[in-house]
């Protein structure tokens, strides 16, 4: 762990020029125990990431250090100058006493008019859902108009944790279905938190693992094709043995090393290898697996 | 009507206007117990005044300031369930209130006038405290009200978007803090809360929007101090029970009518 903290972070040489965000030595503790560490991370402009892995890995909480609700304890995070957001939080914290439309709902801090509203609405299909009270909604017309908020202002990136969180299976596809056709439109870049990797991946540019740290970054045809794909997400269901059933075995790559867009990497960190990394800080999740 | 009853008219309506908003975003962002803290941090400041010959108003809303932003440290950085930290602060801030108050006799502390308020003997001076307070407890209200109203929806939401949450929610305590002071006499440091969140908990129900909500809630708060004062002095109840169970009242009657 000390070396960790006084170790430069690795760098991130392949990070695209003109990212949007750009995180390098990344790491966040509470309790005294690192949740993410030594994280580097960057997404550019029209980019789709997707980040998987095992409820608790810190896939939320590298997207909140990315859009500024929490502060990291070491590492540099950089944004865009003037970078505009849509963030889509997995459930809306709204008490039902505040009554409010859906309307005014899309437009509390941000000026439009009604036809805007109307249009944005339009796109994800809930058109009708104008003037409905925000209380009344149910989970898949929540996610909607969530979404409908955080595309307002046709932003260049556009955050979504678990949107699929609180619909039900056909309603999940379609939703996906719809960010993508949208993301298409907008080419807006997206940071998408999946428990579903089997559905999004399709369109992704690039697939994270995050377990406390990146322990796989790639393209998703590369990650698709491991043969312990499909055991994998039946596991992590399951939550067995945790992501780390898909590790390889290369020997080179650094952990958190993330490829550059569509250039085919399949950068996974094999734990236990020679190269000056210390897992100590998971020593629960090592302890089963065994290298290549 | 006697004189002292139109300055109990008066000095009531003029809090449930200063009510209104706040206990309408006490109820959204389901902050009753922390109201609740801050006006037993109340009684406190009430002793500390008056063995520091302060005007006990004043001296409330010191200590209601200084136990808000106590509470806002306990809230970051406690480990313990946020209702639990919030339960210990107020409960000792409340005792040690006591405690001194009781040390005072020979001031002659009118500890039940504290606690349970005594709307009758308003004074002059405190109406125009109270008209004071409404001016810039509304004005900071205003203010605030965008913000205040996104981090209603959500606080991490509020945060991503920018927000300067922490500053909005530091100064919205301090509005609740100089709200506990001036409704102290109106109808007690105990039975605050109420008339921050009975009204709002009873405008809910035939709201469509926060705006529309605020007005209902003092509305309703109004009426119900207008009731209560009726009530005391008819039945020669106290009055801040009183206004407490009119507002209660008001709320039964407003269940049924839920927005279509």
């Amino acid at each position: 762990m000390s070396e960790q903290l006084t170790a430069p972070a690795h760098p991130a040489a392949d990070a695209p020029t003109g990212a949007l965000i750009e995180a390098r030595g990344i790491g966040i503790r509470r309790d005294g125990r690192w949740i993410l560490d030594d994280i580097n991370f960057s997404i550019s402009a029209g980019e789709i990431v997707t980040l998987i892995g095992p409820n608790g890995g810190g896939k939320t909480t590298l997207a909140r250090i990315c859009l500024g609700i929490l502060q990291a304890d070491k590492g540099t995070l950089r944004r865009k100058p003037g970078l505009t957001v849509g963030y889509v939080p997995q459930r809306l914290k709204l008490d039902r006493t505040l009554p409010l439309t859906v309307k005014r709902f899309i437009t509390v801090r941000q000026a439009a008019s009604e036809a805007q509203v109307e249009a944005t609405l339009d796109d994800v299909g809930s058109k009708h859902l104008i003037n409905a009270q925000m209380a009344d909604l149910s989970g898949g017309e929540m996610q909607r108009v969530l979404l409908a908020r955080a595309l307002l202002n046709e932003p260049e990136l556009l955050v979504l944790d678990e949107p699929a969180q609180g619909v039900d299976f056909a309603g999940e596809a379609a939703l996906y279905e719809l960010i993508s056709r949208l993301r298409t439109r907008l080419n807006c870049a997206v940071m998408l938190i999946s428990h579903d990797l089997h559905i999004v991946m399709g369109s992704s540019d690039r697939v994270l693992c995050l377990n406390g740290h990146i322990c796989c970054a790639g393209v998703p045809e590369k990650i698709g094709k491991h043969p312990e794909y499909e055991r994998l997400f039946g596991r992590e269901r399951a939550r067995a043995f945790g992501i780390y059933a898909h590790d390889h075995d290369h020997e080179h790559t650094l952990s958190g090393d993330v490829a550059a867009g569509g250039d085919g990497g399949d950068d996974c960190c094999g734990h236990g290898h020679g190269h000056g990394h210390n897992h100590a800080h998971q020593p629960d999740k090592n302890g089963t697996r065994s290298d290549g | 009507m006697d004189d002292f009853l139109w300055r109990a008219l008066i000095g009531g309506i003029g809090m449930a206007l200063i009510a209104a908003p706040l206990g309408c975003f006490v109820v959204w962002q389901r902050m009753a117990y922390f109201g609740e803290t801050i006006a037993h941090a109340g009684l406190l400041g009430a002793a500390l005044g008056i063995l520091l010959q302060l005007n006990l108003t004043i001296g409330v809303f010191v200590a209601a300031v200084l136990v808000a932003f106590g509470l806002r440290l306990v809230e970051r950085h406690s480990s313990l369930a946020k209702d639990t930290a919030l339960g210990l602060l107020a409960h000792v801030v409340l005792a040690i209130g006591l405690i001194v108050a009781s040390q005072f006799q020979s001031l002659q502390v009118d500890l039940m006038g504290l606690l349970f308020g005594d709307i009758l003997a308003i004074s002059m001076t405190d109406i125009l405290m109270i008209g004071g307070g409404l001016i810039l407890i509304w004005s900071l209200i205003a203010y605030l009200w965008q913000d205040m109203l996104t981090i209603s929806l959500d606080r991490e939401l509020a945060l991503a978007e920018g927000v300067n949450v922490p500053r909005t929610e530091f100064l919205f305590s301090i509005a609740i803090a100089a709200t506990v002071a001036l409704s102290m006499k109106l109808v007690g440091l105990l039975l605050v809360t109420a008339m921050l969140i009975i009204p709002a908990a009873g405008a809910m129900n035939f709201s469509r929007t926060p705006e529309q909500m605020v007005m209902v809630t003092a509305v309703i708060s109004a009426v119900s101090v207008i009731g209560g004062l009726a009530g005391s002095v008819y039945f020669d109840i106290p009055t801040g029970p009183a206004i407490v169970v009119a507002m209660a009242l008001v709320f039964l009657l407003s269940t049924p009518l839920k927005r279509g």
